[in-house]
């Protein structure tokens, strides 16, 4: 018998015709779309074209009005936050959504000690816990703040902040990371260092991102779907995509593509 | 900042907590000569403040640790003292096993009063608690077959702290036995306040919603911290009816829960001892300016005017005075660097 993952490449994440409501607004109208593992994905569309709320509904903050998401062929659609994140799927969030009185290391420590255990943790204290102290460490020189694990996220700039994220929701050891404008309100150099790290995440995690920067769009990603007034428009490469007429007259008309 | 700053902030923690340590071990010589030097009547508001200090470190679990302000911490208080004194009576007079049904059944009552509570938060958070507090404070007043109403429970005989001790008769052994316990509890608390379980609940304080979004199921924990709030309370009930060997609706009333949670703000949220000094202050002026004859019985006025004192000049309470930026209550270990 053949494996049906020679035949096929294995779709990640799969929406089947989901939708989100709010009264008679569609925010997102019966979206289906295939995220296929490994990939680097991005979801571009005009404000209002209902990305944020797509990533709500695959984070699981917002409960789908119709529709099904399906992680590994697995129907997350009913699983709460937390149960997705255990499943694999980790979110950073449009505005920095951080522990403010906390320290760098701790924001992170939060996601790598519950990663690490069920428990409670209510045992052993945090600083005999070398592991997961040496994994946090590890997280925020990775994202490039090796220079401030022990500032709390309050003074830390805007760009360190969006870093941050990314070392948090990394530490869930997500198979799916979306990143929801990462670089909305970063200076050019901070943008440029954080789609180096991105860039450098191993191929085990699949990033799906919602960008306005296009260059940092077509740098990243290597398939890119656009999204117009709550609805699925198209879906291909970055060349495919910026061809598209369709496409040119929905969103790219409206702004200037340079590369 | 330079890359090595996280060890040298360690560094200055570590140093800082042996330098804490010199006022720690004279508050504690002091608490154990206390009663070679006080009256009678000093110890035993020495002996009440150990115990208010208790509910409110139990208080600031909630609102200090996790950002749950609540009134109703009175009614686990309440739940641990007429269980005490239950026991007491009818079981047996020694002082642990008091304790720890004390502990248990206010766990019990928490928990279950708790899983409605904590779907909540904030004011509406805090009114659930309040009238948790008021349903426990009827039930002590209506409930006379079990708590002998407004008349109170009177007969309970001395403590024995453990089988085979005699029995304590004297105010200052009664208080070396309180004393005991609360250092036992205080040193309970302090672990738990460098768990990653006082991280979670830190986090649940800053950023809820950020904490589901890493995977934590938050009202389980939120649940937890209340349970073991309510068992602190009722510890703490429990050694209130050793200090009074007598114990009345008014012991689970509405003005336990305010002074508790007024000890806990004044005292502020970052350190555990925060509490206990806002409850020696809260008591203290409570008990002897009320009793000035300047004031002339207006000790709650003073009180009210602290608290506002209190919460106007010190937003981060007693313990926000001398702590410098960036030194953190836990003091994490230097990272280990290869390079």
């Amino acid at each position: 018998m053949i494996d049906p993952d020679l035949l096929e490449p294995l779709d990640l994440l799969e929406l089947r015709g989901v939708s989100r409501d709010f009264g008679s607004f569609k925010a997102v109208d019966a979206v289906s779309l295939a995220v296929r593992a490994g990939t680097r994905h991005a979801v571009i569309g005009p404000n209002g074209a209902g990305k944020s709320t797509l990533f709500s509904l695959i984070s699981g903050t917002l409960p789908a009005t119709a529709g099904s998401l399906l992680l590994d062929g697995r129907d997350v659609t009913r699983l709460p936050v937390n149960r997705r994140v255990g499943l694999g799927i980790a979110t950073t969030f449009q505005h920095s959504s951080l522990f403010m009185r906390e320290t760098a290391l701790e924001n992170v420590l939060l996601a790598v000690v519950r990663r690490a255990g069920s428990g409670l943790g209510i045992g052993r204290p945090l600083r005999s816990r070398r592991t997961a102290l040496a994994r946090a460490h590890a997280l925020l020189d990775q994202v490039g703040l090796p220079s401030r694990h022990d500032t709390p996220a309050a003074e830390l700039s805007h760009g360190e902040r969006r870093q941050l994220e990314v070392a948090v929701a990394l530490a869930t050891e997500p198979r799916l990371l979306l990143l929801d404008e990462p670089a909305a309100g970063m200076s050019p150099v901070e943008t440029a260092r954080l789609t180096e790290v991105v860039a450098a995440l191993p191929g085990e995690v699949t990033v799906l991102l919602i960008e306005h920067d296009l260059d940092m769009v077509f740098e990243l990603a290597n398939v890119v779907t656009v999204m117009h007034l709550g609805r699925h428009l198209t879906t291909g490469s970055p060349a495919e995509v910026r061809a598209s007429p369709e496409v040119q007259a929905a969103y790219l008309g409206t702004m200037e593509v340079t590369r | 900042m330079s890359p090595n700053s996280g060890t040298d902030i360690g560094t200055a923690a570590r140093a800082g907590s042996a330098a804490r340590r010199v006022p720690a071990v004279m508050v504690l010589a002091g608490l154990a000569l206390a009663p070679f030097v006080l009256g009678s009547y000093a110890v035993g508001t020495l002996s009440r403040i150990l115990v208010l200090a208790l509910l409110a470190m139990s208080v600031n679990l909630l609102t200090g640790l996790t950002g749950l302000a609540t009134l109703g911490q009175s009614a686990y208080f309440g739940v641990g003292a007429y269980t005490a004194a239950i026991v007491a009576r009818k079981l047996t007079d020694v002082g642990v096993v008091q304790l720890l049904a004390a502990a248990a059944v206010s766990a019990l009552v928490a928990t279950a009063t708790g899983w409605l509570a904590v779907r909540a938060r904030g004011v509406v958070f805090l009114m659930l608690t309040l009238a948790i507090g008021e349903i426990v404070y009827s039930a002590a007043v209506n409930w006379k077959s079990l708590t002998n109403g407004t008349d109170g429970m009177s007969g309970i005989p001395p403590v024995v702290p453990l089988p085979g001790m005699p029995a304590l008769e004297l105010d200052g052994l009664v208080y070396f036995y309180v004393l005991a316990v609360f250092l036992v509890l205080f040193a309970m608390v302090a672990h738990l306040a460098g768990t990653p379980f006082a991280l979670a609940l830190r986090g649940i304080r800053d950023n809820e919603d950020r904490m589901r979004a890493i995977g934590y199921p938050t009202r389980r924990y939120a649940l937890t911290v209340y349970g073991g709030a309510g068992a602190l309370a009722g510890a703490a009930g429990a050694l209130w009816v050793s200090v009074q060997r007598f114990v009345s609706p008014g012991d689970a009333g509405f003005e336990i829960a305010a002074l508790a949670l007024l000890a806990a703000v004044i005292g502020g949220s970052g350190r555990i001892w925060g509490a206990c000094a806002g409850a020696a202050l809260v008591w203290l002026t409570r008990d002897y300016l009320g009793n000035l004859e300047v004031v002339d019985g207006h000790g709650k006025l003073l009180l009210g005017a602290l608290f506002v004192t209190a919460v106007y000049t010190l937003p981060r309470g007693l313990t926000g005075i001398r702590v410098p930026r960036g030194l953190r209550s836990v003091a994490w270990p230097s990272r280990k660097r290869t390079a």
